[in-house]
């Protein structure tokens, strides 16, 4: 029986006994107050951090998918060069070359470039005015490969064989590695990134903490009194951090998510117009994916984890 | 040291020779030495900063005495681990002067946090919380904020906050300054009551009203030094 149970059995029936609690009771309110100005602040600076690491995960993300993307086109698209040279006759050589290609199996078309086709190719060179007739211009044979990976081995073999230093073969293998390692710089950049906003949102959350835990020691102090242990303190701070980096993680990401799907709906709104092609000839698609927005979201979930176990770690101690 | 006598059993708080000062402070308490024993009931008395605040705090270790030692439930406190501090808590009650209540949870949750504190379930001890509610008058102010409390209802809920968790040893620090003394007698009968149940208490107060309707031991304080009124 309680103390009270019992004191009021000797004091009589003067207060009447009533079970039933009012329904809108409240009874677990968090123990560190929430709504105040500076968690207000706090969750601010989480979103806005979020939401710049929201977008450089955009932005690698989207330059990963356009890179595979060129790469993969590139890759199917090979040239065959024929020089023309003294005593020789050019187009003899480049039928020659087309015949050689033509019988490689994996190769599903060629395309020879005329000569005044290859002369204007080099017009944004040399101007438009020149006559190039007496000049060597080399002859180009695009060839569209049929699948990603042809072994061009033994095409080149004999290419160089028939036609000796005449034709070479171009399979724009430096250029894709350029392309390759670019975007591996670019993407490893934005993952750098990420990490040091993520870095950042922790530095914030431990000065956040450890304002909290001035500003609230009288909570802390009669927390202690009531025989709340420093790990149970600790943990009532990381609830309420949580929720804060919970609320400023989704604005942030949310934000960040719908930034990207705006700027694709302008840029796919305006590909029609000559500058969208131009942006999307640049660009590629500005279309970061479910996987983009899928590492938006776990960005802000991070960012509330970090803010969670940051704040725990710092009130541990801050109380030891 | 094993007492052969079941009844002797350690004292709930010792005090050897203890002196303490704030800071580079005046000697607050010089040289004072007592022991409560279990179940016992006694007031704590003398004028106005005569160091009764000062020797609950020790008590309840929240300060450290600068000479001699301090005992609670028969443990040493000087360099005590923080978990051990926890657990000596969680066995003493608490009615502060100042009232202590937390301002942003309401008046039933400032009561049920002994409990919650411990980890028990909210519908495990609401019954409890609300019977001493309506025991010391605070029925119908269970939603209020304490800001939006009366002094004297401040006081009973900061009384049922110390009582609510049956502790074995209760201080309480002038817990009947702010109420009628209607009200006091009342408040002082649930004092006694958790007496009865075993719990040691301990009530610093400079009402004769109530030490004169109790016959218990006074400890009296004046000018740091305590004298002991069987
Ligand atoms: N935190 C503190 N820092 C410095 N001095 C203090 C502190 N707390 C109390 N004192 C001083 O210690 C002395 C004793 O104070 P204490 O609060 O223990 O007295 P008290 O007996 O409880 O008085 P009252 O009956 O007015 O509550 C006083 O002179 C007071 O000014
Ligand atoms: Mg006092």
């Amino acid at each position: 029986m309680s103390i009270a149970a019992k004191a009021r059995a000797r004091a009589a029936a003067a207060f009447p006994t009533d079970p039933t609690l009012p329904a809108n009771l409240r009874r677990n309110a968090p123990l560190v107050p929430t709504d105040t100005a500076a968690g207000r602040s706090l969750a601010a600076v989480i979103a806005i951090l979020t939401f710049l690491a929201g977008l450089c995960a955009g932005a690698a993300e989207m330059v990963a998918t356009n890179a595979a993307q060129w790469q993969s086109s590139v890759a199917q698209e090979v040239t065959i060069q024929v020089r023309p040279g003294p005593g020789r006759d050019v187009d003899a050589d480049v039928a020659k070359a087309e015949a050689i290609a033509k019988q490689e199996p994996g190769v599903a078309r060629t395309r020879i470039f005329s000569k005044s086709e290859s002369e204007r190719l080099l017009e944004p060179w040399l101007g438009s005015g020149l006559d190039l007739s007496d000049l060597p211009v080399p002859r180009l044979i695009a060839l569209r490969m049929s699948g990603d990976r042809v072994d061009l081995g033994s095409l080149r073999t004999k290419l160089v064989a028939a036609l000796p230093g005449v034709a070479s073969l171009d399979d724009h293998a430096l250029w894709l590695q350029r392309l390759s390692t670019a975007a591996s710089a670019f993407v490893g950049a934005g993952i750098g990134l990420v990490v040091l906003v993520l870095v950042a949102t922790g530095l914030a959350v431990t000065f956040a903490t450890r304002g909290a835990m001035a500003g609230n020691k009288e909570v802390v102090d009669v927390l202690h009194f009531v025989g709340a242990g420093d790990d149970y303190i600790a943990r009532a701070f990381q609830a309420r951090f949580f929720g804060l980096g919970l609320r400023g993680g989704g604005i942030g990401a949310a934000c960040a998510i719908l930034a990207f799907v705006i700027a694709g709906l302008v840029t796919g709104s305006a590909s029609s117009g000559p500058a969208g092609q131009e942006i999307e000839a640049l660009f590629g698609a500005f279309h970061i994916g479910w996987r983009g927005f899928f590492s938006i979201a776990l960005i802000g979930g991070i960012a509330s984890l970090v803010t969670g176990a940051v704040s725990r770690l710092t009130v541990r101690r801050y109380l030891g | 040291m094993k007492s052969l006598l079941p009844g002797a059993e350690r004292p709930v708080v010792q005090f050897e020779h203890v002196g303490m000062r704030y800071g580079l402070g005046p000697e607050v308490l010089s040289d004072v030495s007592f022991r409560i024993a279990p179940h016992s009931f006694q007031f704590l008395t003398g004028p106005s900063g005569a160091g009764k605040t000062t020797l609950l705090r020790l008590i309840l270790l929240s300060v450290r005495p600068t000479r001699g030692t301090v005992a609670i439930f028969g443990e040493e406190v000087s360099g005590i681990s923080s978990e051990k501090l926890t657990l000596l808590r969680r066995r003493m009650g608490v009615v502060f002067q100042d009232f202590r209540l937390l301002d942003h949870l309401t008046t039933y949750e400032n009561v049920a946090l002994p409990l919650r504190v411990q980890g028990r379930s909210e519908s495990g001890y609401r019954g409890e919380v609300v019977e001493l509610l309506r025991w010391v008058g605070l029925g119908e102010r269970m939603h209020a904020l304490p800001p939006l409390l009366s002094g004297g209802e401040k006081q009973r809920a900061a009384i049922a906050r110390a009582l609510i968790a049956r502790p074995d040893l209760l201080l309480a620090d002038e817990p009947t300054g702010n109420v009628d003394p209607a009200l006091g007698r009342r408040l002082l009968r649930l004092f006694l009551e958790l007496n009865k149940l075993g719990t040691s208490v301990i009530i610093a107060t400079h009402d004769f009203g109530i030490m004169d309707a109790v016959n218990a031991r006074r400890m009296v304080l004046n000018a740091g030094r305590l004298r002991i009124e069987e």
